[in-house]
């Protein structure tokens, strides 16, 4: 090969580096391993992991311990689409294509919007790439957000904020642990470009999200909704009550845990912001003989079309993802959705009553709910002796709620699981009690 | 209608079904009871009702329409389409790692952070840079907090700068990342050896500049030999120096950006570290810095403590006291899943065996240009800069559009016909129909030679019949398709009375389909 190139050696290849430049050492990491070594060092790491079948979890706050169906595994297994790269050749990435616009189609009847996009990273960065399209759609430079609002998608607006220069204000929940109206409406001026909310709430209060929705409307705000896809089985589609913009968080629709990653987000609209969404958008079209095909579509938003004038800087988003997401959506299917979204419903509040703790967010909640809990320490202490992970201390975001218990409900977590979480809050009650 | 092109949504019949709910043990309050009128859904969303069997053979079908990796050679130059070892994906389905929810409390998680921890000293190092955040959920991700970065340390500096420099070869995503940021993006001009023109950087790198964003080697596969020179004026007006890491593959070991006096770093898992590309994701997109810009890294960063809780042995654990970071780019602490895989990675070949992959990836790119400027392939597709190329290098189209009627994309389109991957084309801009060519680590020389003369055999099938690749490809499931159409009446969802929104006569006028790199 050398012969071929005309070189005599290697190192002649990289003639262009500088002599000072070079790095006249090996690099300083361990030695190669074999693959068995490999998997026996990884395998020591990941059992110093208490993982969500090494004990009976209650903790969410926006990522939750759902069922991954065998056949979600299967087929994201599957090297053809694990391997190749985004579609560019469209003739031979027909498959990758159409699972996109299956995915967009299942957001779209989720969300109740026209128009959803691909994937994008996650929840979080979803909601700041929202901010951003409602400051190119507005060119406005404030962004009001309810205290609802996942913390971490609050803290990704400000992030991104910062670099494009808006202001980002947060008003409160109310004393039952959903958004305040009052708050919100009075918070929005002339120059808010969006307003957010989400549904459920982090605490798992079903707002009132029309009214909420509505609020900035008169002032030319977009209305943008957060949403957890699973409880929108029986939750009215954001969409349907006003919003212009629906993003969220996928893992719950067939993405393991990861520790927080990969999942992906999702990001819908209303039709007339089609043209300045972020990221991949699959499309319909025809082929020269005729035939039904699809491709990667309105690429003039696109940063390797548009550079500097692209509506977003998004690239490699979360494809696989995304199918898993679409795959455990068609599992599900219509009726199993709603069976799934009901379950979660009926068990957050048998959980809630059974626990019989003071509620700090005492309306209607699903997938979580926020308890106090008297000398929070012991209880969850004397929880994990037992094998049981009780929730999410909300003081770590909320320091307003000192002594609260954020706990989440899928459906892997059973009557018995839940009645064994409320017989260790007996002494807990007693506190309260006295 | 092609019998096989059947969405998952017409598959649906009524009451079928491939889920079956675990039981329902708590009592059965009716949800009117549990929700107000106002919030319940009146009608179900339209998800495909449909058996497992149904599902399987459904995306099964779809599978067996992708090209991929697994299958063969793919060249898309910036892309670094490089074999996904198997152990990784094994490594990452261990329930310790899959299965491990990001808010369980770091005692309980210890392995996790420990991975994390390791990660960022292995990264740190081949970077030449002391300092590492795994956050960023992508390259473009990075680049965006490298950005933010820049933005923080100036400000605290009290400087008010607005501009950003990006080369007229840079990958779309800087200038993309420079406007988000909150910049203007000003491009910088490329000299006749393929680097920086230095003339035009020194013009322009005015107090108003922020920073320069480079990618060494370059889009071109060309390492800029005066990079230092180039550091030195950057620095000289205040500015950063940011990396953009696409192009890593081509110098582990051999040379690093913190030595060459890059300020950020961001790393594409999904390219240099083996991260499977997923069809477009997920990807992962850490940064490294210099000491300078560390106090502003985001939130959290992954901590050792040593003597935690009395104990001797070393304590990870998340760091959210930061006073001076940017804040959050996302959820929780990154893509935790691409962590383990790129982990597996380095672990697996050590230190000599990441200089190893650069110095065969770099081999690989050269021999593969030698054997495309034969003759009777080389006057058709001449190289656009004729240096030693480092990870990839680009050809021009040009002589082949003049003499034998054949666009660059006619011969991509060809190719798909021999079942290999065409390279990235139309990209980078400044070079007339462009073909990006990265063939990476991972081929053998039979692997490069059958590229080549698969190449020579669609030139000359060109020469004697152009119309041939003008209207290829012709094997695969579908044939070129109507993307003007697609754009112009968008059908992005499936809806049962969608009717034709292709036209079939505009197909063959489509623009550039499959331009665009990365």
């Amino acid at each position: 090969m050398l012969a071929a190139i005309g070189v005599g050696s290697l190192d002649e290849l990289f003639a262009d580096i500088p002599e000072s430049l070079r790095l006249d050492r090996p690099i300083d990491l361990p030695d190669g391993l074999s693959e068995q070594e490999v998997f026996d060092e990884l395998s020591r790491l990941a059992a110093r992991n208490r993982h969500a079948e090494d004990e009976i979890t209650f903790v969410g706050g926006g990522m939750y311990d759902h069922y991954v169906p065998a056949v979600v595994d299967t087929l994201v297994s599957r090297s053809e689409f694990l391997t190749p790269y985004t579609p560019y050749q469209p003739e031979v990435s027909q498959g990758g294509l159409q699972v996109m616009f299956e995915f967009q189609t299942a957001i779209s009847e989720l969300t109740g919007l026209p128009v959803s996009n691909a994937s994008v990273y996650e929840g979080p960065s979803a909601c700041a790439a929202a901010a951003y399209m409602a400051k190119l759609e507005t060119r406005r430079s404030r962004i009001v957000t309810s205290r609802g609002l996942h913390p971490h998608s609050r803290a990704a607006i400000r992030t991104h904020a910062a670099g494009y220069g808006m202001d980002v204000v947060e008003t409160p929940l109310n004393g039952g642990g959903a958004t305040d109206l009052d708050a919100l409406a009075a918070a929005i001026d002339d120059d808010t470009a969006a307003v957010f909310v989400q549904q459920p709430n982090f605490l798992g209060t079903v707002e009132e999200l029309g009214d909420l929705l509505a609020t900035g409307k008169d002032r030319g705000a977009l209305a943008v909704c957060a949403a957890d896809p699973l409880p929108l089985g029986i939750l009215k589609p954001p969409g349907e009550l006003g919003a212009d913009i629906c993003v969220g968080e996928g893992q719950t629709l067939g993405n393991r845990l990861d520790f927080g990653g990969p999942s992906f987000g999702f990001f819908a609209a209303a039709e007339r912001f089609i043209r300045r969404m972020p990221g991949r958008i699959a499309g319909e079209t025809r082929d020269l003989d005729g035939r039904r095909g699809f491709v990667l579509t309105l690429q003039t938003r696109e940063q390797h079309i548009r550079r500097e004038k692209a509506t977003h800087n998004i690239c490699t988003a979360q494809a696989l993802n995304a199918l898993a997401g679409v795959v455990y959506l068609s599992w599900l299917g219509k009726r199993g959705l709603v069976e799934m979204a009901e379950l979660m419903l009926r068990r957050t509040h048998y959980a809630r009553e059974a626990l019989g703790l003071p509620l700090i967010n005492p309306g209607p909640v699903v997938r979580e709910f926020a308890v106090r809990v008297p000398d929070l320490d012991d209880f969850m202490r004397r929880a994990r002796a037992e094998g049981i992970n009780p929730g999410y201390r909300l003081a770590r975001d909320y320091p307003e709620y000192e002594d609260g218990l954020l706990v989440a409900i899928t459906e892997r977590r059973t009557k018995d699981h839940i009645d064994r979480l409320a017989a260790l809050s007996a002494r807990a009650r007693e506190q309260v009690a006295a | 209608m092609s019998r096989d092109t059947v969405t998952i949504f017409e598959r649906s019949r009524e009451g079928r079904r491939a889920f079956t709910a675990p039981r329902d043990d708590v009592p059965q309050v009716p949800v009117k009871e549990l929700l107000p009128a106002s919030a319940i859904r009146e009608r179900p969303a339209e998800l495909p009702e449909v058996s497992e069997p149904e599902l399987v053979r459904h995306y099964t079908t779809l599978s067996s329409k992708n090209f991929h990796l697994d299958e063969g050679f793919y060249p898309l130059g910036s892309c670094t389409m490089k074999h996904n070892p198997k152990l990784h994906e094994r490594v990452a389905a261990l329930p310790g790692h899959a299965k491990l929810h990001p808010l369980q409390e770091p005692e309980y998680a210890q392995g996790a952070l420990c991975l994390m921890f390791r990660l960022q000293q292995a990264l740190s190092e081949i970077a030449g840079l002391p300092h590492v955040s795994l956050q960023p959920s992508a390259g473009s991700h990075g680049e965006l907090t490298g950005l933010l970065l820049t933005r923080a340390y100036h400000e605290e500096r009290g400087e008010r700068r607005t501009k950003v420099l990006t080369p007229d070869t840079a990958h779309g995503t800087n200038p993309a990342t420079v406007t988000m940021a909150g910049y203007e993006a000003v491009k910088v001009g490329t000299a006749d050896d393929g680097g920086v023109d230095l003339e035009d950087l020194r013009a322009k790198a005015s107090e108003d500049v922020a920073c320069l964003m480079l990618t060494n080697p370059n889009t071109l596969g060309l390492f800029d030999r005066n990079i230092e020179e180039i550091a030195h004026i950057v620095h000289d007006a205040g500015a950063t120096l940011y990396y953009d890491g696409a192009n890593l593959n081509a110098v582990m070991g051999i040379t690093r950006p913190g030595d060459m006096g890059f300020d950020i770093v961001h790393f594409n898992l999904h390219k240099t570290f083996t991260q499977p590309h997923g069809g477009g994701g997920p990807g992962a997109g850490p940064i490294a810095c210099s000491d300078r810009i560390e106090p502003f890294l985001p939130v959290p960063q992954v901590v050792e403590r040593s003597g935690a809780n009395g104990s001797r042995d070393p304590f990870f654990d998340l760091d959210f006291d930061r006073p001076k970071s940017i804040g959050k780019l996302r959820g929780f602490q990154g893509n935790f899943g691409v962590f383990v895989r790129t982990y597996a990675y380095i672990r697996s070949l050590g230190g000599d065996g990441l200089a190893d992959v650069s110095a065969v990836a770099v081999l690989n790119a050269n021999y593969l240009k030698a054997r495309l400027a034969e003759d009777g392939i080389g006057e058709h597709l001449p190289i656009a800069f004729d240096r030693t190329c480092m990870h990839e290098f680009v050809l021009s189209g040009r002589g082949a559009k003049e003499k034998l009627g054949v666009r660059t994309l006619d011969i991509a389109k060809r190719m798909l016909d021999h079942r290999v991957h065409p390279p990235t084309v139309y990209f980078p801009l400044l070079v007339d129909e462009a073909l990006m060519i990265e063939p990476t680590e991972t081929e053998t020389k039979e692997r490069l030679d059958h590229f080549a003369d698969v190449v020579r055999e669609i030139l000359e099938e060109a020469a004697e019949d152009p119309e041939v690749a003008r209207t290829a490809p012709h094997t695969t499931p579908v044939r070129r398709l109507d993307e003007a159409g697609a754009a112009k009446r968008p059908a992005v969802r499936w809806r049962p009375y969608d009717e034709n929104p292709g036209d079939p006569e505009r197909a063959r006028e489509a623009p550039a389909s499959g331009s665009g790199a990365m």
